[in-house]
C-alpha cells in the first residue's frame, strides 16, 4: 500500500509497510496512478501510450527503471507482514499508569471531558494511602518492565500536591529495591503555581504539561474560575518563570484546545511562541456535535486548510532559527518506535491505566466515570483480566477501518476511548479524529521534504 | 537529474527486533516516539 499527496509543491509517496517516504518530481508521481500494487519489470501498456508523448520514451524508461528499483528493494509497495504480530501484546505487563489525584478543580472549563473535574462522580481528592498501593500494584503489575511511568492528573492535580510529593518520595523509595526507573509527569491549570512547586515540578517531573489555549480572549473564553473570570493574566506569569528555570534536558508542553471559536489557531499557536514556549501543542475538541463550540464534519476543511498554513508558517520559522516544536508534526521517519509498538498504540487497558481518588482502575483517564469500564481497584488488588485481554486485542488489525488505512503505524487506531464515547465501539474509529491525524500526517511529512530540501541546498 | 528523492532510511526490521515495552506510555505521540538491540 502507498500513499500519496502533493502540499505545498510537493508531491510525496509514504510506502505504508516499510515506512519510506519518497519525494517526486511530476512524471514518476504520475506514474505511480497506472500501478496498483507492484511494479513490473515491463511498464502497463497504458502507462507508455499515455506519457511517452508527454514526456518522451527515454524519461519515461529511466524513471521507471527507478521506480522498479524501489519496488525491488522493498521501498515501494511492500508487503504487509505485521498481522502476525499483533497477538504478541496480550500478556504485556502494566507499564504507564494515570494516577487522578484530584477529582476537583479550580477552573471550570467549557469543553472539560472531566466533567469539570470530577469526572462525574462528586468531588475529592486522593489520600496518601491510595496513592500508595497505586504504586504497589504498577510495581506488582509492571513484571519484568524497568521504565515506568506515572502521570499525575485531575481534575487539578496542584490541589492535591503535599499528596503528590509524598507519593513521589515512595516511587523513589522503591526503585532500587524493585530495580525500576519511575518517570513523573504532571498536568496543570496553572492557577495555584508557587516558586515552591515549580521547583519540585522542575525537579521530579520528566514532563509538564501547561494547560493555556493560546490568546487572553481564547483561553479565557472557555478556561474560567469558578466565578466565570478568565485564568490568562494569572497563568501566563507563572509558566513564563516555570519554563525559564526549566532544564532543557526535561520535556514540557504549553498544551490547548481549539475549538470552533478559533478554527484561526495558528494564530494562538504565534501568540504561545510569543510569550517565550517552543514546545507547544493545539489540539481540536472533541466533544458532543450539539454543543456550540464542537467541530463538526463540515468544519473540517477550514481546520485542514489551518493546518497547512501552521505548516508553512512553522517551515519558515525553522529556516530563522526560531523553530517551534508543535506536537501533532512531530514524527521521526527513520526510527521511532517499533512496528510491535505502532501496533498497540497507547496500550490503554493493557500496559495503561487509570486510578481514581477511590483507588478504582480505569482503562485509561478518558473512561473514568463510566463504571461499566471498571478494571478493578488497587486496594484490594483486583484486576479484571478479561477486560485487560480485550484492550490487548484493540489494534490496527482489529479495527476494520484501520487495517487498510495509511496512517496505520503513525496513528496506531486512534483513541479508543473516543471510540467509544462518539461511535459506541472501542474498535470502530472515531471518524472526524481520523481525518484530522490524517491531515496532520500529511502535514508533517510535508514539513520534513521542505527543511530536507532547505539542508539540501 | 533525478526525479526520486527517498527522506528516510527499517520497519520490518523493527517488528523482528522490537516489543521490549520498554518505551514510555504514549497518547494522541507514536509518530515521534523515542524508541531498545535495534
Amino acid at each position: 500500500m502507498i500513499h500519496k499527496y502533493s502540499l505545498n509543491g510537493y508531491n510525496i509517496v509514504l510506502d505504508v509497510n516499510s515506512g519510506a517516504v519518497h519525494v517526486m518530481e511530476e512524471l514518476p508521481f504520475r506514474m505511480l496512478d497506472y500501478l496498483k500494487d507492484s511494479v513490473p519489470e515491463i511498464p502497463p501498456q497504458e502507462l507508455l501510450e499515455e506519457l511517452c508523448p508527454v514526456y518522451g520514451r527515454g524519461e519515461v524508461e529511466e524513471n521507471y527503471a527507478d521506480l522498479h528499483q524501489l519496488y525491488q528493494s522493498g521501498m515501494l509497495f511492500s508487503s504487509d507482514e505485521y498481522e502476525k504480530f499483533a497477538d504478541m501484546m496480550v500478556a504485556a505487563p502494566v507499564k504507564a499508569m494515570c494516577l487522578n489525584v484530584a477529582h476537583d478543580c479550580n477552573l471550570r472549563c467549557e469543553y472539560c471531558f472531566a466533567a469539570k473535574g470530577d469526572f462525574g462522580c462528586g468531588r475529592m481528592l486522593m489520600p496518601f494511602e491510595v496513592g500508595k498501593k497505586a504504586i504497589d500494584f504498577l510495581i506488582q503489575k509492571s513484571a519484568g518492565r524497568h521504565n515506568l511511568e506515572v502521570d499525575f492528573f485531575g481534575g487539578e492535580p496542584l490541589m492535591n500536591f503535599d499528596v503528590v510529593k509524598q507519593i513521589v518520595e515512595y516511587a523513589r523509595s522503591q526503585e532500587k529495591e524493585h530495580n525500576k526507573n519511575f518517570r513523573f509527569t504532571i498536568t496543570t491549570n496553572g492557577i495555584l503555581l508557587t516558586d515552591d512547586k515549580i521547583d519540585f515540578i522542575n525537579r521530579e517531573m520528566s514532563n509538564v504539561v501547561l494547560s493555556i489555549d493560546g490568546r487572553k480572549e481564547v483561553n479565557d473564553r472557555l478556561r474560567v474560575r469558578v466565578d466565570g473570570t478568565g485564568s490568562y493574566d494569572k497563568i501566563v506569569p507563572a509558566y513564563q518563570k516555570l519554563v525559564a528555570a526549566r532544564s532543557k534536558e526535561k520535556d514540557y508542553y504549553a498544551r490547548g484546545t481549539f475549538t470552533k471559536y478559533n478554527l484561526d489557531f495558528t494564530n494562538d499557536v504565534l501568540h504561545m511562541a510569543d510569550l517565550g514556549f517552543d514546545q507547544l501543542s493545539i489540539e481540536p475538541v472533541v466533544s458532543d456535535e450539539k454543543l456550540d463550540y464542537s467541530i463538526k464534519e463540515a468544519d473540517l476543511p477550514a481546520v485542514f486548510e489551518e493546518y497547512e498554513r501552521l505548516a508553512k508558517v512553522l517551515i519558515d520559522r525553522k529556516k530563522e532559527k526560531k523553530g517551534i516544536n508543535f506536537f501533532h508534526f512531530a514524527i521521526d521517519l527513520n526510527q521511532g518506535p517499533c512496528a510491535i509498538k505502532r501496533l498497540r498504540g497507547c496500550g490503554c487497558g493493557n500496559e495503561y491505566v487509570a486510578v481514581t481518588p477511590q483507588g478504582d482502575i480505569f482503562p485509561c483517564h478518558q473512561f473514568v466515570g463510566d463504571d461499566q469500564w471498571k478494571m478493578g481497584s488497587v486496594l484490594d488488588g483486583t484486576f479484571d483480566t478479561e477486560k485487560k485481554k480485550y484492550f490487548a486485542k484493540a489494534n490496527v488489525y482489529s479495527k476494520e477501518e484501520c487495517k487498510n488505512c495509511w496512517a496505520k503505524f503513525y496513528c496506531s487506531g486512534g483513541c479508543n476511548a473516543n471510540n467509544w464515547q462518539y461511535e459506541g465501539d472501542v474498535l470502530k474509529s472515531h471518524k472526524n479524529s481520523c481525518e484530522l491525524e490524517q491531515k496532520r500526517l500529511e502535514c508533517a511529512i510535508m514539513m520534513k521534504a521542505a527543511l530536507a530540501e532547505e539542508e539540501s541546498e | 537529474m533525478k526525479q526520486i528523492k527517498t527522506l528516510n532510511k527499517n520497519l520490518k526490521e523493527s517488528a523482528v527486533k522490537g516489543g521490549c515495552g520498554e518505551c514510555q506510555a504514549s497518547c494522541q505521540t507514536v509518530a515521534n516516539q523515542k524508541c531498545n538491540n535495534r
